[in-house]
């Protein structure tokens, strides 16, 4: 047990090492980098281009040394001080700069997983119990719209609809009056009241996904000889479900948070975009066209520390639901 | 039809000795495939639709770039069969339309001029192009005469025909699909087939790999790799260059697949049998592995494709993927970014609209195929 933590443990580490050099290497292969798109901008826009200037930045960010070398100037301070270096584009630290972007982004992520959970789990239910009744025709199809429309999509229709009926333009994450006010009770709330567009818009998709799984496993599981003996001894059709084949069918629930999860974040970057959420994914985006190497690479990794993190943790609860992935995975 | 005529014949005539016929595997998955209305209907349907996006600028009445300036966030042209005075003619006409500025708003309305119809034309001469990049023409499907305009899903802010534009686009993201399916297909069926044929340590090396290239967030991973396609490129390596990105994740999947297939097939008495008799590796894979699973990887394919157009629709919409001038079906979502103007221009959306429709034909299709290759399952 306590071995397969430790090797579990020891096998995150090597993924997030690849993850950082990868995604280093990946931001930086373009031809050209940030100081010629600013001086090309300052060119540009009429103004006078200081080479000394430009020298001194290069200088400063450690432009002009060898790949490798950046990268080591990158990762370990990060991993010794938690330094995540500077923005270019910003002009100050990376860390302050997505700190609370990236709390943001888990809280979105976190939200639409339950949702996904809460809606999907009774509907599959519903459906696998009624099977070929109206209720599941309705669920299935609504679920093929769902999985077939990109999310992007679902959140402008949205947010068309509410501007029309309600003449809102829903967006953001907060009220303009707690933008920029520091964490209380009220902006908390206000957060709160703000999720539901973009939690329901990020987890259809997932919804839809884990229905279809969930229906498939329990329709699997009714036909099994355990279920037709417990009916024959006259247990409670409800209690029965809910005893026995809904818990087998969990087993896949969990584990499906491993997909799930990388999907969420993705799907969180590019809703985030249509609906202006201050989440990790506009500053990713404008720090990967910027080539703002630092800042761009940072959150390349804390969005992968985010999912890998998400796989263990399903990992783990995993084990303590099936003994029989425990005793596999102890020994 | 003739087939199955001929079957209902010999169950229903007692006195002639039942006639039995062999079926390859392929003709199995075929009458299967018949049977399956919605998946059959999808398929016919898609491929209709690349036959459209193909032929895209003969079924499209102008040009991707034509550009009409009287016409801005026209809405689409209302066709009509019947006239003012009530009297129906089977060929459909539109009116002219004509732009009003709206004093109160200063927005542009158009209206019908009541009094000047055109008949809706087909097969006419219009602007010249080039079918298939080589074909001189100029002939469209339809269109009408030159005063009038016909914009079946309305233009856009620079007065260009969403219908067309939406054909060309399809075809875009159409192939685009295909061909990081296509370096998705090779990458997964190598590295799948290493993995599954020979274990061992090669084995674990590609399944950590693919772990990790699964567990990353995919948009992010594709949002950096397409920030690498280089400005200066022109279009065409641009689509080449999406296509790859969309296949980095892409062939994980597949490769999963073949390596779960090859690994319960090569247990098989008959590859061993073939072994023994002293058969290349290379002819056993290709000749006794792969037709075992060659099924299950077409309709793998099918379902993989509309996960490539989903994701190229995505990073174009961002404007990470094809850039314009080029048109995809993403491209012209751009056009949809901005909330207020959609709400005044819904049709702007359309070529949303066509990504569901290709993606659930798609699903359909894949779940037909998936059903129809199953051996064990009857339908």
């Amino acid at each position: 047990m306590l071995s397969y933590l430790i090797r579990r443990l020891l096998y995150m580490g090597i993924v997030l090492f690849l993850v950082s050099i990868l995604s280093f290497y990946i931001i930086n292969l373009p031809p050209g980098s940030w100081i010629q798109n600013y001086a090309l901008e300052l060119e540009a826009s009429g103004d006078i281009v200081d080479e000394a200037e430009l020298e001194f930045l290069l200088h400063r960010y450690g432009l002009d040394r060898p790949l490798h070398e950046q990268y080591i100037r990158w990762i370990v301070p990060l991993v010794t001080e938690g330094d995540f270096g500077q923005s270019f584009e910003w002009g100050q630290p990376v860390w302050p700069l997505i700190e609370e972007r990236l709390f943001l982004t888990m809280t979105v992520s976190l939200a639409s997983i339950i949702f996904v959970y809460v809606v999907s789990v009774p509907i599959a239910l519903y459906s696998a119990v009624n099977q070929y009744s109206i209720g599941d025709y309705f669920f299935s199809f609504m679920g093929l719209i769902g999985l077939a429309t990109p999310n992007f999509l679902i959140a402008l229709v949205l947010m068309i609809i509410m501007l029309r009926v309600f003449g809102v333009t829903p967006g953001g994450l907060f009220s303009p009056e707690y933008l920029r006010a520091p964490w209380s009770l009220a902006k908390f709330w206000d957060m709160v009241t703000h999720l539901p567009v973009p939690v329901v818009v990020i987890g259809t998709a997932g919804t839809a996904g884990l229905i279809r799984i969930l229906r498939a496993q329990l329709l699997d599981e009714f036909q099994k000889q355990y279920v037709i003996t417990a009916r024959a001894k006259g247990l409670r059709e409800r209690f029965l479900i809910m005893k026995y084949p809904l818990r087998m069918a969990f087993n896949p629930i969990v584990s499906s948070v491993g997909s799930l999860l990388p999907q969420i974040v993705s799907g969180s970057a590019i809703v985030s975009i249509v609906l202006g959420l201050p989440t990790t994914g506009p500053l990713l985006l404008r720090a990967l066209i910027a080539q703002d190497t630092y800042a761009a690479a940072s959150m390349l990794l804390m969005l992968s520390v985010l999912t890998v993190a998400g796989v263990f943790i399903s990992d783990l609860l995993l084990m303590w639901l099936d003994p029989r992935i425990r005793y596999e995975r102890g020994n | 039809m003739a087939q199955e005529a001929r079957g209902a014949v010999s169950r229903l005539d007692v006195d002639e000795p039942l006639n039995y016929e062999i079926l390859s595997q392929r003709q199995l998955i075929w009458r299967k495939f018949r049977r399956h209305r919605v998946a059959y209907f999808c398929g016919v349907f898609l491929t209709l639709f690349y036959v459209l996006a193909v032929f895209a600028e003969f079924f499209a009445p102008y040009g991707a770039f034509t550009r009409d300036t009287n016409f801005l966030y026209a809405p689409p042209t209302p066709i009509h069969f019947v006239d003012e005075a009530g009297v129906f003619s089977p060929r459909p006409f539109v009116y002219k339309i004509v732009s009003e500025l709206d004093l109160n708003t200063f927005r542009r309305e158009y209206v019908e001029d009541k009094s000047e119809q055109y008949p809706v034309r087909f097969f006419l001469r219009a602007e010249p192009y080039k079918l298939l990049g080589f074909i001189e023409t100029d002939i469209h499907l339809f269109g009408v005469d030159e005063g009038a305009a016909l914009f079946i899903a309305g233009t856009d802010g620079l007065g260009r025909d969403l219908f067309s534009r939406m054909l060309l686009g399809a075809r875009t993201s159409l192939f685009v699909g295909l061909l990081g399916l296509a370096v998705g297909f090779v990458l997964g069926l190598i590295f799948g087939g290493i993995s599954g044929y020979y274990g061992g340590g090669a084995d674990m090396l590609i399944q950590r790999m693919i772990e990790f290239l699964q567990s990353l967030p995919t948009l992010p991973l594709w949002m950096a790799l397409a920030a690498l396609v280089p400005p200066n490129w022109t279009p065409i390596q641009v689509y080449f260059g999406i296509s790859l990105v969309l296949a980095t994740v892409g062939w994980t999947g597949l490769a999963r697949v073949v390596r779960g297939k090859l690994i319960s097939l090569r247990e098989e008495d008959y590859v061993l049998a073939a072994k023994l008799s002293g058969l290349k590796e290379r002819a056993i894979i290709t000749r006794h592995l792969l037709p075992g699973f060659l099924s299950y990887l077409i309709v793998h394919l099918t379902l993989a494709i509309p996960h490539m157009i989903l994701g190229e629709t995505a990073l174009s919409f961002l404007g990470l993927g094809i850039q314009p001038p080029a048109v995809s079906l993403g491209t012209l979502l751009q056009d949809s970014q901005n909330v207020q103007t959609v709400t005044i221009n819904p049709w702007l959306l359309y070529p949303g609209a066509v990504v569901v429709v290709i993606v659930i034909a798609f699903n359909f299709l894949g779940d037909g195929l998936r059903d129809a290759a199953d051996p064990y399952k009857h339908i």
